[in-house]
């Protein structure tokens, strides 16, 4: 084997190339830490449980940014994973060949709809219908009951926690019917076959065969959809309210969610801890996105494989 | 032709001369087509980025535009507000910055050489509202507090409708918009609100980034105009013609006197009679005692460094500031804003003077 | 539901069987029908708000003075063309090197590194990429917004695309290829670069655009970088305009004219990265997206 010059200006080219990867990733890690470091130092775990948010007096407490972290991304996923998990099955287990193709690839179209532009849609769209008809609705028919009824009082304004979930649910639903098409799709046919073979409804082969296969993917293609939930700057900014005030119960009160606080806030953020403590929520995101993916992917991976194509 | 060139030679030769020179004192009479700003100064730098605040962004905007086509010089001013401009300019990001809120003695501490305050328009920041069925408001210190406060819940509120007769409110709920975004504006409003009621300013504060017990966030003048036209019911505070733009209706204020003053440009500019002027130009002229003043006047500034080391964008920016503060203020009543009074102008052209590159004026003594 | 039901001859049970096979049929189909609809819906809005906002001057002139009707979003659409285009230049070959790296040079643990380091910056939120490159160009190395700045947070985000997408279409080139190159003597950089890399070709090139579609689309990446300009620029040390960061100012303001900016802005985007995803599958059906 001839391992001459060329092929050692070629290894030297390409390694140098690639390496730049995993360093970005530590300089990104380090740099951000190191400029988050007064905050962390100041507040440590309190930063998460206080609620306080004050540039004039210098206190910071990302509770309520966290607060609507949380709640928009429960609501995503709690309204886009039934949806994504149901049409993933139709896509593979349902629909003829050509017209699943099809339809897999205008829903790919949607995951490339630049998040601006579901903010735009959200802004323009949801927030007058949710304020106008789909909020009294909730308040009027769900708003009455016992305990639940607490999600949906208070006056009704459009932009809310409510509407950043719903806005949310849209745009992570693309990715979570790419992976759990992915992690359907490799179910063995085996499997299905041997369910089909004794007599099952096609339902009966997907519930008793396929979904406990592919159950631990689908968690996965969830906790995906949660991690991009979480990052999700954009398309939140525009309609969910941008009001860090209080804790409450309520769907219907303008948050904040902690990555709209880091895109309001950034460019303005002058004093050190201040600046520091918007750092800060950054180096979370980042420190919840690492953890998030790396378990998603571990899921995944158990039962389709290498994943392919996440690139959305 | 001999002529022709001879006479293009003679004036290329004057004005590398004159703009060679302008650091040092030109003798009264000889032409620089640097100073006074009339057109092209081919010692200048042709582009400058600024950022700041989206109160004065639709005088700004206009401004740039004009200045392009009277001089080719490219100012590239973002409104992001005017604590956005403050970090940027204090961490020299930008060129120039604008802010509605003068720099407190922390963030002047904070920046690497002094940085002047050139005050280029005054302007009102005025309630304004989207209420259906209601047209004109009259609003007192206590009831603009106590809505903001989230201490008057419902239009219908008996302090509100006591102020207002013969006008009739919906029951519905309050929104209150206010500024998501560190805002100059916020703190000329939050500044006069803590002036007029010691509830607000205990509970709440003075200061471009305070926070608010209740209602929603807008980015920008402009975020929160959009906020308020598409929000029923709601009421926010902006530059006049933010609302004006939008056709939304604007409060009539209780002043210091005593009288009910609607937001003209004219009680804009009484606000600014008999105030004394520190030096660095910092000043508040919010809750003023004249009688037909509008209680939430402001100036705003442009915020520049006093020594800038590269002299053409000195240059550039001394001759933007001289245009604006003179030809600039033409613009002003139309789009809004009141034009700098006599006495703010001399210490404006003062300030403007004193911008160095190096150590040496930028531009010619007068 | 059990082996035992489905085994059970009871007409009852095989009705109640098939009315639930039915019923979820419909319900999944309902689910296909939520996530396509949702698609049409958006889809339908930008055209029928965006279309009227295209003239001329959209596209070639400038943004007129805050509250001026007119102008247009020129110097937007150049910003984004040439943010994009130097974000591809960054991050392409830097992708395909990461690629190559994993498939080709196969140094085991090292390639397990880059390859992790790349998933790991594909989940990171734009917004913190946007943080890392505001303190360490804008206000570290360069000292101010500038188009060169949103370039590199664009390629941050663009380099784990085109690394996985060219590392799954290396690996469906036929190993059979390589061995045969490498039997005729070629040096292994010649295997890579004259034999695997050209037959890969259609998917490496897919992998590209795909990216760039990408890229094209991020907002709080730039909001922290590029600052936005209201002239035309091509210096790529001065702040620039750029589509997303238009749309997000102009969709956030109270100016119709400005409203239906937004949505033409939006429409054009979404055309552009669906008539380049559409062109893709046509011409490189091979590439599993």
């Amino acid at each position: 084997m001839r391992s001459g010059r060329g092929d050692r200006i070629f290894a030297g080219g390409v390694t140098g190339l690639a390496l730049i990867v995993p360093l970005t990733l530590a300089g990104i890690t380090l740099l951000m830490v190191e400029a988050a470091w007064p905050s962390i130092s100041t507040y440590g775990l309190g930063f998460l449980l206080s609620s306080t948010w004050d540039p004039v007096k210098e206190i910071f407490g990302a509770a309520a940014y966290l607060y609507g972290t949380l709640v928009t991304t429960a609501i995503a996923i709690i309204l886009a994973a039934p949806v994504a998990v149901g049409a993933a099955i139709f896509l593979v287990e349902y629909a003829p060949r050509r017209l699943a193709g099809t339809l897999s690839f205008l829903i790919e179209v949607l995951a490339y709809i630049p998040s601006i532009v579901y903010g735009l849609w959200g802004l323009f769209v949801l927030v007058p219908l949710f304020r106008e008809n789909v909020e009294p609705f909730l308040q009027s028919t769900l708003g009455v009951l016992p305990l639940i009824g607490g999600l949906f009082s208070g006056p009704v304004g459009g932009r809310d926690l409510l509407v950043g979930g719903v806005i949310l649910a849209i745009m992570i639903l693309p990715l979570l019917v790419a992976v759990s098409r992915e992690v359907i799709a490799a179910v063995p046919t085996a499997q299905r076959e041997g369910m089909l073979g004794i007599g099952a409804t096609k339902w009966e082969m997907v519930r008793g065969a396929v979904l406990p296969y592919a159950r631990v993917g689908i968690v996965g293609a969830i906790v995906l959809g949660v991690a991009r939930a979480f990052g999700e700057t954009m398309a939140v900014t525009l309609v969910v309210g941008n009001s860090s005030t209080a804790i409450t119960s309520s769907l219907f009160v303008p948050g904040y969610t902690m990555a709209s606080a880091i895109a309001n806030q950034f460019v303005e953020a002058s004093g050190q801890l201040y600046f520091s403590a918007i750092v800060e929520i950054a180096v979370l995101l980042l420190i919840v996105a690492l953890i998030v993916n790396t378990l998603a992917r571990l899921l995944i991976r158990r039962v389709a494989g290498t994943p392919q194509g996440f690139a959305i | 032709m001999k002529f022709r060139l001879a006479a293009s030679a003679l004036a290329i030769a004057t004005l590398i001369a004159a703009c060679g020179g302008a650091s040092t004192p030109t003798p009264s009479g000889s032409a620089n087509p640097c100073f006074p700003v009339k057109g092209q100064c081919p010692e200048e730098a042709q582009l400058l980025t600024a950022s700041g605040a989206t109160f004065p962004a639709v005088i700004y905007t206009k401004w740039v535009d004009e200045y392009y086509k009277a001089t080719g010089v490219q100012v590239n001013y973002q409104a992001i507000g005017s604590g956005g401009g403050i970090k940027a300019i204090t961490e020299k990001t930008v060129d120039f910055a604008g802010s509605d809120a003068p720099m407190t003695d922390a963030q002047l501490a904070s920046a690497t050489s002094s940085i002047l305050h050139i005050p280029t328009v005054m302007g009102a920041v005025v309630p304004t509202f989207n209420v259906p069925g209601v047209t004109k408001l009259n609003l007192t210190p206590e009831t603009l507090a106590g809505i903001y406060l989230g201490t008057i819940k419902t239009w219908n509120d008996p302090k509100l409708t006591a102020d207002n007769p013969g006008v009739t409110f919906p029951s519905t709920n309050i929104t209150p918009v206010f500024r998501s975004d560190s805002s100059g504006t916020t703190f000329a409003f939050t500044d006069y609100l803590a002036k007029v009621s010691p509830d607000f300013k205990s509970k709440v504060g003075a200061g471009t980034a305070v926070t608010f017990p209740t209602g929603l966030g807008g980015k920008g003048n402009d975020g929160v105009a959009g906020a308020v036209k598409s929000t029923p019911n709601s009421i926010g505070y902006v530059e006049l013609i933010y609302a004006l733009q939008q056709k939304l209706g604007t409060a009539s204020l209780r002043n210091a006197s005593g009288k009910f003053v609607e937001p003209t440009l004219d009680a804009v500019s009484k606000a600014a009679v008999g105030v004394t002027y520190p030096d660095d130009l910092r000043v508040s002229i919010t809750n003023s005692p004249n009688a037909e003043a509008w209680p939430i006047s402001t100036f705003t500034f442009l915020l520049t460094y006093k020594d800038v080391s590269d002299h053409a964008k000195a240059l550039a920016m001394a001759r933007y500031f001289w245009w604006g503060t003179h030809d600039g203020q033409n613009f002003a009543k139309d789009l809004g804003y009141a034009p700098l009074p006599a006495d703010v102008l001399t210490k404006a052209e003062a300030k403007i003077h004193a911008i160095t590159s190096g150590g040496t004026l930028v531009l010619p003594a007068k | 539901m059990t082996a035992a039901a489905i085994a059970s001859p009871s007409w009852r049970v095989r009705r109640r069987r098939r009315v639930a096979d039915t019923i979820m049929a419909v319900l999944l189909t309902a689910a296909t029908a939520i996530a396509i609809g949702l698609l049409l819906l958006i889809l339908g809005y930008l055209i029928v708000n965006g279309l009227p906002a295209l003239n001329l001057a959209f596209f070639t002139e400038r943004p007129k003075p805050f509250g001026v009707e007119g102008g247009g979003v020129g110097p937007a659409i150049v910003g984004t063309l040439i943010v994009s285009a130097v974000a591809g230049i960054i991050a392409i070959p830097i992708g395909i090197a990461a690629a190559i790296f994993v498939t080709e040079l196969r140094p085991g643990r090292w390639g397990a590194i880059v390859r992790f380091a790349a998933e790991l910056i594909a989940g990171l939120p734009s917004i913190a990429v946007g943080v890392f490159v505001w303190s360490f160009l804008v206000r570290g190395l360069l000292g101010r917004y500038s188009a060169i700045a949103g370039a590199v947070a664009l390629a941050v985000i663009m380099i784990p695309i085109v690394a996985r997408t060219t590392e799954e279409v290396l690996r469906l080139v036929p190993g059979s290829l390589r061995e045969a190159a490498l039997a005729l003597g070629a040096p292994r950089w010649r295997v890579v670069m004259r034999v695997v890399l050209p037959t890969a070709r259609a998917g490496v090139a897919t992998a590209a655009v795909l990216a760039l579609a990408r890229a094209a689309g991020e907002t709080a990446p730039l909001l922290l970088t590029a600052l936005g300009n209201l002239f035309f620029s091509t210096d790529l040390l001065r702040p620039i305009a750029a589509l997303p960061l238009q749309i997000y100012q102009y969709a956030a303001s109270p100016y119709d004219d400005w409203h239906a900016k937004a949505w033409g802005a939006s429409l054009i985007l979404v055309a552009v990265i669906a008539l380049v995803s559409f062109a893709l599958r046509a011409f490189a059906p091979r590439v599993s997206r």
